[in-house]
């Protein structure tokens, strides 16, 4: 092109032109650091750390390479196809007799024994006696438990030695290792949580679908009616956020449960039979609709702002050259909301697929979320790992979703209000 | 429908006797809020083949005619006819009216062909004769080859033309259009007037155009219905509207105007007297004023002023002496700014050509019309 590509800009004085605005700008990006700076930091304590310690929890794996630690290094080298010679034995006798003096094996057992039952009492039993064996620790150990002289004792050990596992995935997708080392599917009466990923998608679904169906006109009045009746309208809408999540949700037990003011309404019109009262709360009929109510709003909004963008002129031009009101409404109106119900969908999509209390409050046994097993095992059975591993797979979800919405529609597209 | 897009160019078939009116508005009244009427008592009768235009400041009303004649707002009182039919109850999409938006209302996820096609597909036209129109379509606009483009990826101008194209394409007899140059800038405005006239004159549709802006409504229309306030100042042809203003508003709104305040003071028929509030006598036609004691406003062109040399002897009605107080160039003209009678904002107009005298700030002038150029409108 012209002389400005091959000869690299300058101002008056000689100095680049680039370095020039750099420089003229370095002072306003400062200033702009500097506003954001208290969010930054604030954000980056609580909400970049927290998941990066959940993701790391998923696969860390201490236990037993920090108590065992010289079993560890002496099986690194073997190769699982027949039992350990006796270097191996020696060295889980040394780590078992310096265990049992800092009594710090029991995490270590109870991790073996996720892996393989038995396990628990494998280990403490034998630290109990290990004291006085004397070697060669192969035959003394196979005599104390047998497990020791059984190769996917020993495997398990390898396995879990590494400070990284698979196995909370594993057990988060209802999977785990066969004694040989496959992955292989827990027994069925064993499997949980692949249905409840199931289960929490498709009421999720079900939720998305009846947040659109009763939001995409309420937001189609909004965006159209005149801004008298649209800011009373807008602030019915958003009514509930000012209102406690708790108080909401106990409201539906109030209105749904068999003895609640619908039922007894139904009863007493005679619709239904006293003896026959509907089951509308503890299930998931109860967990559907508190949820749909809850994330209206959710849809409403981004909805709202698209449809605010359309100018009336769009429908009235495609009357005016002869549509009729459905064809219009079909061929020009709709396709535009499209941005509108992709945002509210995916909003309302991913907080729902990651909802707590309202399931917790109203699902009953049937209408459990996945979220529900995660606190479960944050704060009743303990393994944190896995809770780590079942959020971690809801969190990839979520960036999937995102990425195909973004791929679609645009992430651009999103606004509230 | 008689018309096609492939027919003959024609002219105004205004005068076809066994149809006196194409489209009729019959004492249309319209409220929105049921306290003051937008648009009160307003009748049109429109010949078919007709320009005509509702001009007037925003809020006189002149859109809400507009949307009311395509059905998108109900008439509070009276009656819209077309073709002699009422069409009060008719819904937009079956009356067949083709309408220009003022921000074109392209669909912006069609392309330009899908957008002229809808209105042939929602008619279950075959697809190669709905091919065949689009494509004559916009040849007629000049767009050929556009068809794949996106609204958005089209200028102003091209818009203008998509949508112009769109409401013709199902070859409407009516085609209305609301400020449909209002987005344009100046140049690209006067191109597409001279379009849309040219359009108008080959397919001999009938138009109903509504602006706010005088000089497009002067050079596009037939007739010029000019409202204010709710109201038909005056419904006229072009040259009608400016040489022969009804009233004071009309005078106002159409063009430049020099006005002067007065009283009559002779009244005969034929010409008047008028005492201004300055003193000055000035002779004048009576227009709209009845009565000898009546105050007036007098209307003047700036053009139909002349500048009279003392020793010239023309035989003017009104003669006086003005004093330039500003002249500004505009290429073409001068416009000078004079104070004559007291009113300092009186304005004139001389070409910029020889044997013109070039006149200066401070300078002192003769001035004189004759009476048929001085309007006595209402006060």
């Amino acid at each position: 092109m012209s002389d400005s590509s091959s000869y690299p800009l300058t101002t008056a004085d000689g100095v680049p032109l680039k370095t020039s605005l750099r420089r003229a700008v370095r002072r306003s990006r400062l200033k702009a650091l500097l506003l954001v700076s208290p969010l930054l930091a604030f954000l980056l304590i609580a909400f970049v750390m927290p998941i990066a310690e959940m993701l790391w929890r998923s696969v860390d794996n201490p236990e037993v390479a920090t108590a065992l630690p010289r079993t560890a290094e002496a099986l690194a080298d073997w190769n699982g196809e027949a039992l350990p010679d006796e270097a191996v034995y020696a060295a889980l006798a040394a780590d078992l007799e310096a265990g049992d003096k800092a009594r710090s094996l029991g995490k270590m057992a109870s991790r073996l024994n996720y892996e393989k039952s038995g396990m628990r009492s494998a280990v403490m039993g034998t630290a109990r006696r290990i004291e006085g064996v004397e070697p060669p620790y192969k035959p003394a150990l196979i005599a104390i438990n047998a497990d020791w002289g059984e190769l996917a004792t020993w495997r398990v050990i390898q396995r879990e030695s590494s400070p990284y596992t698979l196995s909370y995935y594993l057990a988060a997708i209802d999977r785990q290792y066969s004694p040989d080392g496959d992955i292989v599917a827990v027994p069925e009466y064993m499997q949980v949580y692949v249905g409840l990923f199931w289960r929490t998608f498709w009421m999720s679904a079900v939720i998305t679908l009846l947040t659109l169906l009763l939001g995409y006109p309420v937001a189609f009045l909004l965006a159209n009616l005149p801004l008298r009746h649209s800011n009373l309208l807008m602030i019915l809408v958003l009514l509930p956020f000012w209102t406690s999540l708790l108080v909401r949700t106990t409201t539906w037990i109030a209105i749904l449960q068999s003895q609640g003011v619908l039922n007894d309404i139904m009863v007493a019109v005679g619709l239904i039979a006293d003896d026959a009262r509907w089951q509308m709360i503890h299930n998931k009929t109860g967990t559907i609709i508190a949820m749909t109510h809850i994330l209206l709003p959710f849809m409403i909004l981004p909805l709202y702002s698209v449809m605010k963008t359309i100018p009336p002129s769009y429908m009235r031009a495609a009357r005016s050259l002869g549509g009729k009101p459905l064809l219009s409404f079909r061929r020009v109106y709709f396709p535009l909301t499209i941005p509108g119900i992709a945002a509210g969908g995916i909003l309302v999509f991913i907080l729902s697929i990651g909802y707590y209390i309202t399931p917790a409050l109203v699902g009953g046994q049937s209408g459990r979320f996945i979220t529900n097993y995660i606190a479960y095992h944050m704060q009743t059975s303990l393994n944190w790992g896995l809770a780590a591993a079942i959020a971690s797979i809801l969190l990839l979800v979520v960036i999937v979703l995102y990425m195909l919405f973004n791929r679609l529609i645009g992430v651009d597209k999103v606004k509230l209000g | 429908m008689t018309q096609t897009l492939e027919a003959e160019p024609r002219v105004s078939r205004a005068d076809s006797p066994d149809e006196p009116c194409f489209a009729r508005f019959i004492d249309v009244q319209k409220s929105y809020d049921g306290v003051e009427l937008v648009v009160k008592g307003f009748n049109l009768d429109i010949r078919r083949g007709e320009f005509v235009t509702l001009l007037g400041p925003s809020g006189s009303g002149k859109t809400t005619c507009l949307m009311m004649m395509a059905g998108f707002e109900t008439p509070t009182h009276g009656q819209i006819l077309l073709k002699n039919e009422p069409i009060n109850d008719l819904p937009p999409h079956k009356r067949g009216i083709g309408m220009v938006f003022q921000n074109y209302a392209l669909f912006p996820h069609m392309t330009v062909a899908e957008n002229l096609a809808f209105p042939l597909e929602v008619r279950h036209l075959s697809k190669a004769e709905i091919e065949r129109k689009v494509e004559r379509a916009l040849a007629m606009v000049r767009l050929d080859g556009f068809g794949d483009r996106r609204p958005a990826q089209l200028s102003g101008g091209q818009q203008q033309r998509v949508a112009l194209a769109r409401a013709l394409v199902f070859e409407p007899e009516l085609v209305l259009m609301d400020e449909p140059l209002g987005a344009l800038d100046k140049n690209l405005r006067e191109e597409m007037q001279y379009e849309i006239k040219r359009i108008h004159a080959d397919l001999g549709v009938t138009m109903i155009y509504v602006t706010h802006d005088q000089t497009e409504a002067l050079t596009m229309s037939d007739r010029i219905a000019v409202f204010n306030d709710g109201v038909v100042q005056q419904l006229a042809s072009p040259d009608t509207l400016y040489e022969q203003p009804d009233n004071a508003f009309v005078a106002y709104f159409i063009g430049e105007n020099n006005r002067l305040q007065g009283e009559v003071v002779e009244l005969d028929g034929e010409r008047c007297a008028v005492r201004l509030d300055s003193g000055e006598h000035v002779i004048a036609k009576p227009v709209a004023v009845d009565a000898v004691g009546a105050r007036t406003t007098l209307s003047l062109r700036p053009e139909r002023v002349a500048l009279v040399s003392a020793e010239s002897a023309q035989p003017l009605d009104n003669r006086f002496t003005a004093k330039v107080l500003e002249v500004i160039y505009l290429g073409d003209h001068l416009r000078t700014r004079l104070s004559v009678c007291g009113n300092d904002e009186f304005i004139i107009k001389t070409p910029n050509a020889d044997g013109f005298a070039t006149l200066r700030p401070g300078d002192t002038v003769d001035v004189g019309w004759t009476f048929r150029d001085c309007r006595a409108l209402d006060a």
